[in-house]
């Protein structure tokens, strides 16, 4: 097993560990680590697709290397705005959590 | 040679097993301090492809200023006091989720395993760019960055401001236009304020050659960028300086420079080179520093502007 092949099932893994804590774990910013983590899964699958361009003398493809550096910077700024609006919204509810239900309860009658 | 493999193997073991734990963790900090130790990991993968600038720009932006954001995040939080633990969904629910995420996963795998062979590859059209437009740059990576595809680099700048604009935009009307919070609320302990004093002008000198070699060797204005914000948040954690007003002119003139002045070089081809993005042939490897130079001056303004975040009144934070 060449080592481009085992970083792609590396990659593969990380995408389904980062969609199951994504969709299990109650808190946003945990939640938003995870969604991080299947963003460098995906960005390494898509290393593995440069090295195994490799061509013109070079031993990987440096579009898609260039692409991939292009979207860690990209998903940095969308973790930052999405912590931006993860805090916001706690702020102004006083609870951590992305639950419509909770939400209301604690704005409404004095519930749970 | 033969214990190359057993490494990758190690590597790979170690890649995922960390990011099971910054999954698995029971409290937010250890799950955050999991997620920048395989940032770092990440890096090591990144090497052994053959893809030295991606593994700078992973410790850098994708493990360090990521964890920086989220420690930071995590300590505003703690500081509502109301972070309660919410009811765990359902087993039943739990084992449907693990099949859902074991059968994407398992399908990814599927897909790397299946991959076209000969690969298709833009290596040529790379090499072109290398030689040709962006003549003298050594550098691949940065010939495409800033010739080939230099559309999207410029555009991802942009996205960078507009997220500087989106986190700014979430203050309440009374905050605005006033300072981010303090990237912490005590005293900073001494040997943090030490370690900054010793850490930030090395840093900057580091920061600036990444950016200067990233024409002929592995680095740029990314990864020299992403060091010297850094730098800067360092500073304003250990007290050294503050986070500057939202409304002050030069910060937005540094915000903005990037973009422009890559806009204004890439218009300026349309007259001197024939075409939008083109560089006249011969100072191709200046004009691209020159441009990289303000690139590094916006992205070190911008990653600590997404840190700190939006700008709220000083007395309750």
């Amino acid at each position: 097993m060449t080592p481009s092949v085992l970083a792609g099932l590396v990659g593969a893994a990380l995408v389904g560990l980062g969609l199951h804590g994504l969709i299990l774990h109650p808190h946003p910013l945990r939640k938003l680590l995870a969604f991080n983590l299947i963003g460098s899964g995906v960005f390494l699958v898509f290393g593995i697709v440069a090295r195994r361009g490799a061509a013109a003398g070079f031993r990987f493809d440096p579009v898609p290397q260039a692409m991939v550096i292009t979207g860690i910077v990209v998903a940095f700024a969308a973790s930052a705005l999405a912590v931006a609006l993860i805090l916001r919204l706690s702020a102004e509810t006083g609870r951590v959590t992305l639950d419509p239900e909770a939400w209301k309860s604690s704005n409404g009658e004095d519930a749970k | 040679m033969s214990l190359l493999p057993y490494l990758d193997i190690g590597l790979a073991l170690l890649v995922v097993a960390v990011a099971v734990w910054t999954i698995a963790a029971r409290d937010l900090f250890t799950s955050v301090v999991g997620y920048v130790a395989y940032g770092l990991l990440l890096a090591f993968v990144w090497i052994r492809l053959y893809a030295p600038d991606v593994a700078l720009t992973e410790a850098a932006v994708g493990g360090g200023v990521t964890g920086v954001l989220l420690i930071t995040a995590g300590k505003r939080l703690g500081a509502l006091k109301n972070t309660e633990p919410e009811a765990q969904p359902g087993l039943r629910f739990r084992i449907l989720v693990g099949a859902l995420a074991a059968l994407v996963a398992g399908a990814v795998a599927a897909a790397v395993l299946m991959l076209p062979d000969p690969s298709p590859s833009l290596a040529p059209e790379a090499a072109a760019a290398a030689d040709g437009a962006g003549a003298g740059l050594g550098n691949p990576i940065t010939a495409v960055l800033m010739s080939y595809r230099s559309f999207d680099t410029m555009l991802e700048k942009i996205v960078l401001i507009l997220a500087v604009i989106g986190v700014w935009s979430v203050s309440t009307d009374k905050a605005w236009g006033g300072a981010p919070p303090q990237f912490r609320r005590s005293r900073p302990y001494a040997p943090m304020v030490f370690l900054a004093q010793l850490l930030a002008p090395v840093g900057v000198l580091i920061g600036i050659h990444l950016f200067w070699t990233g024409a002929s060797a592995p680095g740029g204005a990314f990864q020299g960028g992403a060091l010297l914000a850094a730098m800067w948040m360092v500073t304003m954690m250990a007290r050294l300086a503050q986070p500057p007003r939202v409304d002050a002119q030069w910060l937005r003139l540094a915000l903005v420079a990037g973009p422009a002045v890559f806009l204004i070089s890439g218009l300026a081809g349309e007259l001197f080179a024939g075409s939008f993005f083109a560089y006249p042939p011969g100072i191709a490897k200046p004009i691209i520093l020159f441009i990289e130079a303000f690139m590094l001056l916006s992205i070190a303004a911008a990653l600590p502007m997404l840190v700190a975040g939006p700008p709220s009144e000083r007395a309750d934070q």
